[in-house]
């Protein structure tokens, strides 16, 4: 490693992380994502999203 | 709340903004994964031996990727027992740190050439390439004899070198003035070689393609299959100590 | 009159200096291709100083196209180029196919199959996937954006720059110029070139959802846009070389060994990943909804899904290195990601299968929505296998043998290939204003005969993957390997034989295609039988009489 940390330690904090908090964090952030589009109160826009392409019916 | 989701309202109705965040996302696996590569120092152990290829080598290897050998011929060998008994020792990273393009392939419909070098006499290969039917029944492979009727034909050797140091391979200012020589020179019996053998340890100079007379693509190709895997001594006791130390096997 | 006289002038400095490089080529390739180059830009002079509407610049009043119908002409040439390059792509593999089983087959130099396989595998996802690519996102763009194409002079220039683009490869490689990277073989003139056309594509497709007249942008635009952008990326990176001479077409890539491995996988795998499946996916979430005439299942489980499959896809590329001299943390982190990646892969194909929900009596009855939801069918089982073969102990057996070609073909033929199909079913008659196709049966025996071939492919490829894997491996009592190499190669034989008659089943169903899309073309009908009706007796569809 270049970097001035040793390679075990690196490996033992990023370990850590990766136990802990960090492991919570990303957990938290994969909840609020995936949760996002299923908010209340966007059914309608997402239901009009998924019908816009059958406005054109002159489709030719 | 509400201006996180006009937020992301904003995000579905503007397409610069889709972009480049759509961009953002695929960027992070690629830096994550190739950055560190160019800086980590154990990426390639440096091994000794390891040297760049010679001109006749070099454009012996630039007809194995124009043939496309790669597609049916790996330079790759997995550190598994069947594999090491098979081909040799495992691959190590150092091995193809010169190699522009790597060719470590991905698909074995012939068998890996990564320590081909020396294990055929040069005749051997002549034939094969002639009529690979004809030493290996079993063989799917396709003829080349065209190669052994065709002059090798390199343009300007020295460009190539010029190219290849551009690109990180170490020629020195004598390798490449000498570049023309040295092509010619390490498969003709009748030609000086000069310190060729100093400035490319290992180097094997002689006739490849059984006809002293005419330097062909065959002389060439054979050339580079006859160097493949053979630069690095990996019994040396001190190769063994660098192996031990690489990461990542 | 400015403008004619501009582009002219631009062509005729490209043909100017094409002659010029044609002349002092270092290499005999190079001067073929200049030459090829040079006939391009005639022929695009010639178009612009024929077509310029003189008139109309004479008399100061410029004729503009009706601004009230969708700019279709790019995609009707490119439902045209689609099928023509799928037919030569498919040609390719099945003659590569036969010359791995009749090596006799191989002629050397031009026709040997280490020249005609990157022929192959560029022709059937740069040319026929491009061309089908290009294509529909120009339909869907406009259709879903209620606009016409922006810059529709670019647009021209994107389909005809990319026709120049496959012919360089193409001829490139049975010529012996390539980069020796899988998929990546163009030389560095050619990559060029294809900057150039992708970057004029971007604007093309940008421009137009600028100009929409719909609030919202629509799912598909989205897979296409990172499609776009994420190639540009992947292109431009992998292909940083410096050529030997500007006037040669030979160079040699910037990175080496190592560095060129992960780059190049990296590259290779997510043209996987954003050419054959973000591209792809992109045309399921507007075709599939429109020829089942409902819509999508779940909008946010597609907005899920995007977000999702763009961020792992682009981690997994190390997969295709395992146990090579690639660090460990690397290949360990490709695997994690490649399996992670099954869910949103499979978040997608739900998504899609369930959009049939309610009317999967649609599967019985039209053969397009069949082919549509067979691809789906293989998208699914293909990206299952390929989190699996990305698992170490896997790979360990899996990797260089027939299995990843099997494993790829599932894919290939069977989701993009049926996907593509199905979309150019549903376009031929809508493009050139056709009632209907000119016969659904054709499209029925095409759905058969393709299913029938990828199943020949893909199992005869498995079988031969793990046989190779296991003769290669095999100890005997005696503690040595049981066999040589040649007797894995011998052993190969009879599976190399199903899988080229797998794949000449399914150029036989191309073949139909061709004939069907030909004939919707040329306006006619084929007099056929509906392909499912109940018997109907209007003669017995009465009440018996009291006698």
């Amino acid at each position: 490693m270049t970097f001035s940390l040793s390679t075990h330690s690196t490996y033992d904090m990023l370990r850590h992380l990766a136990d802990s908090w960090g492991l919570l964090a990303m957990l938290v952030v994969f909840v609020v994502l995936v949760a996002w589009p299923f908010r209340p109160g966007h059914r309608a826009k997402n239901d009009a999203a998924a019908t816009m392409i059958f406005k054109d019916e002159n489709d030719g | 709340m509400t201006t996180i989701v006009e937020r992301h309202k904003t995000l579905e109705k503007n397409v610069t903004l889709l972009g480049i965040c759509a961009l953002v996302v695929v960027a992070i696996g690629g830096i994550v994964e190739i950055a560190p590569l160019f800086w980590i120092d154990n990426t390639v152990e440096k091994v000794k031996g390891v040297r760049p290829y010679t001109p006749l080598e070099q454009a012996g290897r630039d007809i194995y990727v124009r043939e496309g050998c790669y597609v049916c011929h790996s330079q790759m060998i997995r550190p598994f027992r069947d594999e090491v008994e098979r081909y040799g020792h495992y691959s190590l990273a150092a091995e193809s740190m010169y190699d522009h393009p790597f060719q470590w392939g991905s698909k074995r419909t012939g068998p890996d050439l990564a320590r081909v070098g020396n294990k055929y006499s040069d005749s051997w290969h002549v034939q094969h390439l002639k009529n690979p039917q004809s030493v290996v029944p079993e063989s799917v492979m396709p003829k080349y004899g065209f190669l052994a009727e065709r002059d090798l034909q390199v343009a300007d050797p020295a460009a190539n070198l010029t190219a290849l140091r551009r690109v990180g391979v170490p020629y020195t200012d004598r390798d490449i003035t000498s570049a023309l020589a040295d092509l010619t020179a390490q498969a003709d019996p009748e030609a000086d070689p000069g310190d060729l053998a100093t400035r490319y340890p290992k180097a094997q100079i002689r006739d490849f393609d059984g006809d002293p007379k005419r330097l062909t693509e065959m002389d060439a190709l054979v050339a580079y299959l006859q160097v493949l895997g053979t630069m690095v001594d990996v019994n040396a006791a001190a190769a063994q100590e660098k192996l031990a130390k690489e990461k990542g096997r | 009159m400015v403008s004619v006289l501009a582009r002219a002038g631009v062509w005729l400095a490209v043909l100017f200096l094409a002659v010029m490089a044609s002349a002092l080529a270092v290499d005999q390739g190079f001067a073929i291709h200049m030459g090829i180059v040079a006939l391009a830009a005639i022929t695009a002079l010639w178009f612009t100083l024929r077509s310029a509407d003189y008139d109309g610049i004479a008399r100061g009043v410029l004729r503009f196209p009706d601004q009230g119908r969708y700019d279709d002409d790019p995609i009707r040439w490119g439902m045209i180029a689609t099928v023509f390059w799928g037919m030569a792509g498919f040609l390719a593999g099945v003659f590569i196919a036969a010359q791995l089983t009749w090596p006799w087959l191989n002629l050397e130099p031009y026709l040997n199959f280490g020249r005609v396989r990157p022929l192959h595998t560029s022709a059937v996802i740069f040319a026929f996937g491009g061309n089908a690519l290009i294509a529909t996102s120009f339909y869907v763009v406009q259709r879903t954006c209620r606009a016409r194409l922006a810059f529709p002079g670019l647009a021209r220039f994107v389909f005809w720059g990319y026709q120049v683009f496959i012919v360089l490869a193409a001829t490139g490689y049975l010529l012996g110029i390539s980069e020796g990277k899988e998929y990546a073989e163009p030389e560095w003139y050619v990559d060029w070139w294809l900057t150039i056309v992708w970057v004029a594509y971007l604007a093309v497709f940008v421009g137009t959802i600028v100009k929409r007249s719909e609030p919202h942008i629509y799912v598909a635009n989205w897979f296409y846009l990172a499609f776009i952008v994420t190639v540009a990326m992947l292109h431009i990176v992998n292909n940083l070389d410096l050529p030997v001479s500007l006037l040669g077409s030979k160079s040699y890539p910037l990175f080496a060994g190592v560095q060129g491995a992960l780059v190049q996988w990296w590259y290779g795998h997510n043209a996987v990943g954003f050419f054959l499946t973000a591209g792809f996916l992109a045309m399921m979430y507007y075709f599939v909804p429109k020829q089942a005439e409902r819509p999508v299942y779940s909008y946010r489980l597609s907005i899920i899904h995007f977000w999702s499959l763009i961020f792992l896809y682009i981690w997994a590329g190390p997969h295709h290195l395992h146990y090579t001299a690639l660090p460990d943390w690397a290949q360990t982190l490709g695997m994690v990601f490649s399996i992670m990646l099954w869910m949103p892969s499979w978040g997608g194909m739900i998504n899609g299968l369930m959009t049939l929900n309610g009317a999967w009596d649609k599967v019985r009855t039209d053969p397009i929505i069949r082919m549509m939801v067979m691809a789906l069918a293989f998208y699914g089982m293909s990206t299952f296998e390929g989190p699996m073969m990305s698992i170490k102990s896997v790979n360990s057996l899996s990797h260089y043998t027939d299995w990843t070609i099997g494993h790829v073909h599932s894919g290939a033929l069977g989701w993009n290939g049926m996907i593509t199909f199905g979309a150019i079913y549903y376009l031929v008659p809508r493009l050139w204003g056709r009632e209907r196709l000119y016969s659904l049966r054709m499209v029925n025996w095409h759905f058969w005969l393709a299913t029938l071939g990828i199943v020949f492919y893909a199992a005869s490829m498995w079988v031969a993957g793990i046989t190779q894997g296991l003769m290669w491996r095999e100890y005997g009592a005696d503690g040595y390997l049981v066999n040589t190499f040649a007797d894995s190669v011998a052993a190969l034989h009879p599976m190399y034989a199903l899988r080229a008659f797998g794949g000449t089943l399914y150029l036989a169903g191309a073949v139909i295609m061709t004939v069907n899309v030909w004939a919707t073309i040329l306006g006619k009908l084929r007099e056929e039988k509906p392909l499912r009706d109940a018997a109907y007796d209007a003669a017995a569809d009465r009440p018996i009489l009291p006698a």
